[in-house]
């Protein structure tokens, strides 16, 4: 009887010992992701930062297409009221979230592709730099998101993975979403004059 | 019904495989096409021969003290071709795959050129992105290099660059003990209060020695090998505490200490010509 209690001990603290284990890898990969989400919204934010700047330096000029900067104004304004907190990333707010956001990068791509119609725009320095911000952030959005998905990348590994799967739903870790390439962004977008 | 629960899992099983070799796949691909950090470590790596090995040597001079001088790494690097993909993109990638700059202040920039696709472009590590913002970046690469690689003056467009690369970054950062920098050794600072104690302790024990002679006579027998052990340990920990101090192989080229394991975040600008 004795044996029996001590080897259901034994198993017991194994276990608790196993499961304190995978808790810590999956709360620091958990912790990994939640930073690099900030960085991920940070880039973002700077994006629309840049975005009033842009409009007004566009709006003045003559007969400027009203409606492609009223797009992007209500793209903005769209993905700015869409805010995701860093300890819910599920699968449906997440979609939302990358939804508002890709809407205005196809607001802005569409912009830029209107701005070929106007030259005295295009050299226009205060444009210049303007536009070299906005790539720069383009390129910075490209980065994070890719870090973004290394980080979940591995903490989804932990949870679906053994021991992880394990405990994963018992300490409510669930599978974390992915950055998903813009459908269509691999066609450059069409020029219609 | 349970069969069909058991296949939906059987699906998300697959789904997952096939998400992670993918995963596997572009990883393996990605380290392929980014060529792998130079050995001995070099801040000017030309894969074309359009420098000659004088320019060469010149630019890596400067920047080498540059790094010495500011911890600031600029990494040159010129490749035939890009192989499909954007130019921020792989410049990005090889700043990160190198860590070009240092890990705390993550000061690196990489200069690529593509002579291939025509195209150059200048990624600003995390740490200097308030010193080189992007207008500042693209200011560079159309108006000082782009002229002078479409004369065919590779090495003019390079040199100029940097310097304008360097007006704008130094001031940003001074070189402390973390940072991989030759002839100096990391954490010396650390050696120097190690013998100042050990120093006390000696001069401690000869006071003792000289008033408790009976006393010394047994001790000085055990206490030499324990200093020359210390005195040991502390030369080894020194020469190997540089995280990466390659500076005693000076075989390579100008004396550069090595990438510090800098990151990049999407930062900086470029033009084609």
């Amino acid at each position: 009887m004795k044996k029996g209690t001590i080897g259901i001990i034994a198993i017991l603290v194994l276990i608790f010992g196993m499961g304190g284990c995978s808790y810590n890898s999956m709360a620091r990969l958990d912790q990994d992701v939640k930073q690099q989400w900030g960085q991920v919204e940070n880039v973002y934010q700077r994006r629309s930062d840049l975005i009033p700047n842009l409009v007004n330096t566009v709006k003045g000029y003559a007969n400027f297409e009203k409606e492609t900067l009223t797009q992007v104004i209500e793209a903005r304004s769209k993905a700015t009221a869409v805010n995701v907190d860093a300890s819910k990333l599920t699968p449906e707010t997440f979609q939302k979230f990358q939804q508002a956001q890709d809407g205005l990068s196809s607001a802005l791509s569409r912009l830029m592709v209107v701005v070929e119609k106007y030259p005295d725009l295009k050299a226009n320095e205060n444009f210049k730099e303007l536009q070299a911000q906005l790539e720069g952030t383009e390129n910075r959005i490209a980065t994070e998101r890719n870090k973004f998905n290394e980080s979940t990348g591995n903490f989804n590994r932990e949870v679906t993975t053994l021991p992880g799967k394990l405990f994963a739903g018992m300490f409510g870790f669930p599978e974390k979403p992915y950055f998903k390439a813009q459908p269509g962004s691999e066609k450059a977008p069409t020029v219609q004059f | 019904m349970n069969f069909q629960t058991i296949s939906i899992s059987a699906m998300n099983k697959l789904k997952l495989l096939i998400t992670f070799s993918l995963l596997l796949f572009a990883s393996i691909a990605f380290s392929q096409d980014i060529p792998d950090a130079p050995n001995p470590p070099r801040l000017v790596n030309d894969y074309t021969n359009t420098l000659s090995s004088e320019q060469k040597a010149q630019l890596e001079h400067k920047l080498v003290a540059f790094n010495d001088s500011t911890s600031n790494q600029i990494a040159v690097v010129i490749i035939p071709s890009l192989n499909g993909y954007e130019i921020a993109d792989y410049a990005v990638k090889l700043g990160q795959k190198w860590g070009v700059g240092q890990k705390e202040k993550r000061n690196g920039v990489v200069l690529l050129v593509s002579l291939g696709d025509r195209k150059v472009f200048i990624a600003v590590g995390y740490g200097l992105e308030g010193a080189i913002p992007d207008a500042y970046a693209k200011r560079i690469t159309s108006t000082i290099i782009k002229p002078e690689f479409k004369a065919g003056n590779y090495f003019k467009g390079i040199d100029d660059g940097t310097d304008a690369i360097m007006k704008f970054a130094s001031g940003e950062y001074k070189v402390d003990a973390n940072d991989v920098v030759p002839g100096k050794k990391g954490k010396g600072s650390g050696i120097w209060i190690f013998f100042v104690v050990l120093g006390g302790i000696l001069i401690f024990s000869l006071l003792r020695r000289r008033s408790y002679q009976h006393i010394a006579n047994r001790g000085s027998g055990s206490s030499l090998p324990f200093w020359m052990l210390m005195n040991m340990m502390g030369n080894s920990g020194g020469r190997n505490s540089g995280g990466g101090d390659w500076g005693d192989f000076s075989g390579g080229g100008g004396d550069f200490g090595g990438f510090g394991g800098g990151d990049f975040g999407g930062g900086g600008a470029g033009d084609s010509w």
